[in-house]
């Protein structure tokens, strides 16, 4: 264990030290593969036949015109197979754990994106699959779980803590420390132990070179602002890292504020006085903790953005300025999310729908010349019954009621006879 | 000096028992009474740990204890009361066990000094490897205490070697892969892996990990220094009672 990987102090590894001959190994692998011209051409060519990459980016006229600022441009990373950015990382370890030659592939999931994303990959490439997912995650995603299951996958609910993502993370390692030897811990974000934050990056890069060569390409200009939203921070970093080098680049992050910074009721790490720098779940930066340094308790209408940590490469970037973080709240994510379906026909993930708010905050005050980039992460029309839910739809709800009547009289007619 | 009073008391004893409690759980009055009989059963040391929201080097019993501690509103400020009173009522050597953002966020120095002064002898904390643990490494040498770092079957030899440069008192050897309180089949494989520890060090070593019954003390005699009991006496407080504990430990050798 050399180069531990910090960030300006955030970041290491604080690992159990049976965990540390993994860790050895992975950093050695990632590293060899890194150092191959020939690995970085096998993910592309991977992701342009299997997934749907180079995302295209798509101009919203109706928006530009309704905000009457900057123009509006959408990275479409909904548009990868199974629905989410979430592939770019688990593809990209799926080919490690291959060059591993392991033959078990574990996650954690919160809103499920990932859990999906790794039973496709583990399902494509042959692995034993297991997947830890907080009960109440559960509960608020089961058609993710339903297509885990369809993929071969197990879905191990975790009843422990705060039964959600955090909560996973911690199963997930715990079953990591058992079965190493056969077993690789595909971690959905860019937060954890040394290398995964500059792991999930490097696979997660993918989106901002794109975008970057994209926009040069078609409008000969950079944007002046670049918008994601930040649970762990995986399609941040990944888009962020195209346009770190560009200073006349702004990058804003948009954490979940839940039902507001006041309210405690928030997954903001990185905007509320509620987070200090901590050390959990292997690595250091800000959390949402008590004083003595129990993690709290963490509220978002998205499930993917329900976490307490966030990657320690962008507590680096707050502290350096390079990057601005605000926080969305629920209200203002579905008013958000509401407004770009009604004028584009793109349905943006809750999580994703962050980022829009912020940017259409701002986009007025922008000119006209300016170009405002925002990432779609993920698709919001798959996960229907969390939406409809956050809609509270009357037609919807009136649909669930009668196909479960259906369903309980069919059941009790197979009971009877 | 941790290490020189085990190595005393090994002169007695052919092999040490450290036990373990979760501070707050189930409360910090049956705490205090299961501490009073493990020590009057004859056990040589023990380890406190301070409940922490994400313990993950834990299995499910020690976790939910943790859980259980906090939920009822257990503070570290109160634990290290509790140490202190510990420390002071009975005559063993008391450790410290917890994970790294509880001594990070209270201020390591403090925490340290803190512990110096409640008499603790020195702390375990799972999730510090080395690498990260210099500003601990550091309290704990200006305090006089003792920084126990672990092995695990895992761990090449060069490393141990580098991790026994650190550590003092004794060293905590992992039985197995896993995580507390699962089942350890306690086989002769597992010489050739005390064998490598040996080589290491010549810090005393503990075992623990599984180890739950006499017929595990017996097959470690002779082997190791010290025979780590965690899980199993909260076990046997929540399956019978906290009377049971002083019979299980007399039974232990």
């Amino acid at each position: 264990m050399l180069d531990r990987g910090y960030y300006d102090g955030f970041g290491g590894a604080y690992l159990p030290e049976i965990l540390i001959a993994t860790f050895d190994e992975l950093e050695k692998v990632f590293q060899e593969a890194k150092g191959d011209p020939g690995f970085w051409q096998e993910y592309e060519t991977l992701m342009s036949t299997y997934s749907c990459r180079p995302t295209p980016i798509t101009f919203c006229e109706n928006l530009t015109r309704h905000f009457g600022g900057g123009r509006i441009f959408i990275k479409r990373e909904d548009l990868n197979h199974t629905g989410a950015h979430k592939a770019n990382n688990v593809m990209g370890q799926g080919l490690l754990v291959k060059r591993m030659n392991k033959t078990r592939v574990i996650a954690e999931t919160g809103a499920g994106q990932h859990g999906v994303a790794t039973a496709t990959m583990a399902a494509k490439f042959g692995f034993d699959c297991t997947i830890y997912m907080g009960e109440v995650d559960v509960e608020r995603q089961r058609p993710n779980v339903f297509w885990m299951e369809r993929l071969g996958a197990k879905v191990i609910p975790v009843r422990e803590g705060t039964r959600i993502l955090k909560d996973a993370i911690n199963e997930a390692f715990r079953d990591w420390v058992t079965n190493m030897d056969t077993t690789h811990y595909v971690l959905g974000t860019a937060c954890g132990p040394h290398p995964f934050p500059e792991m999930v990056t490097y696979f997660q890069s993918i989106i901002g070179k794109e975008s970057r060569e994209q926009l040069l390409e078609t409008l000969g200009q950079l944007p002046s602002r670049v918008y994601a939203c930040v649970g762990g921070g995986s399609n941040a970093m990944g888009i962020f890292s195209g346009f770190l080098n560009d200073s006349s680049v702004e990058l804003v992050g948009v954490e979940a504020g839940g039902r507001g910074l006041d309210s405690g009721a928030h997954a903001s790490r990185l905007c509320s006085e509620d987070a200090s720098v901590g050390v959990a779940q292997g690595y250091k930066t800000y959390f949402l903790q008590n004083q003595d340094g129990q993690m709290k308790e963490t509220h978002s209408i998205a499930a993917g953005l329900d976490y307490v940590g966030v990657s320690p490469i962008l507590s680096h970037l707050k502290k350096s300025g390079r990057v601005r973080f605000e926080a969305a709240t629920d209200d203002e994510v579905i008013d958000a999310m509401s407004l770009t379906i009604r004028k584009e026909g793109l349905i943006p993930a809750l999580e994703s729908a962050h980022a829009f708010v912020q940017a259409f905050k701002e986009a007025p005050k922008t000119s006209q010349k300016d170009i405002i980039l925002i990432n779609q992460s993920g698709r919001g029309d798959k996960d229907i019954f969390t939406i409809a839910d956050a809609f509270a739809d009357p037609a919807w709800q009136q649909f669930i009621i009668e196909k479960a009547r259906k369903i309980i009289t069919e059941k009790a007619k197979t009971y009877n006879a | 000096m941790l290490e020189q009073y085990l190595k005393s008391r090994l002169k007695e004893k052919k092999i040490l028992l450290m036990t373990h409690i979760v501070m707050g759980y189930p409360n910090f009055k049956d705490g205090h009474r299961i501490v009073e009989s493990m020590v009057e059963a004859g056990v040589d040391l023990m380890e406190l740990q301070i409940p922490f929201s994400e313990p993950i080097a834990d299995g499910p019993v020690i976790l939910r204890a943790n859980q259980s501690a906090l939920s009822k509103g257990t503070t570290v400020k109160r634990c290290l009361e509790f140490a202190k009173d510990m420390a002071n009522s009975f005559p063993i050597p008391f450790l410290i066990m917890t994970y790294y953002n509880i001594l990070y966020k209270y201020g390591v120095e403090k925490f340290v000094a803190t512990m110096a002064e409640n008499n603790i002898q020195g702390a375990i904390v799972p999730d510090l490897p080395p690498e990260e643990g210099k500003a601990y490494l550091d309290a704990m040498a200006a305090h006089n205490r003792s920084p126990i770092f672990i092995f695990s079957p895992t761990t090449p030899t060069k490393r141990m070697e580098y991790i026994a440069s650190f550590a003092k008192g004794f060293i905590y050897c992992v039985a197995r892969k896993g995580v507390t309180g699962a089942e350890t089949t306690f086989s002769e494989d597992i010489h050739s892996y005390l064998e490598r520890c040996r080589q290491a060090t010549n810090l005393p070593l503990a075992l623990g990990f599984g180890v739950k019954d006499k017929s595990d003390i017996d097959f470690l005699t002779g082997k190791v220094d010290i025979a780590v009991i965690g899980t199993q006496t909260i076990r046997l407080v929540e399956d019978e009672s906290i009377e049971s504990v002083g019979p299980f430990i007399r039974g232990l050798r």
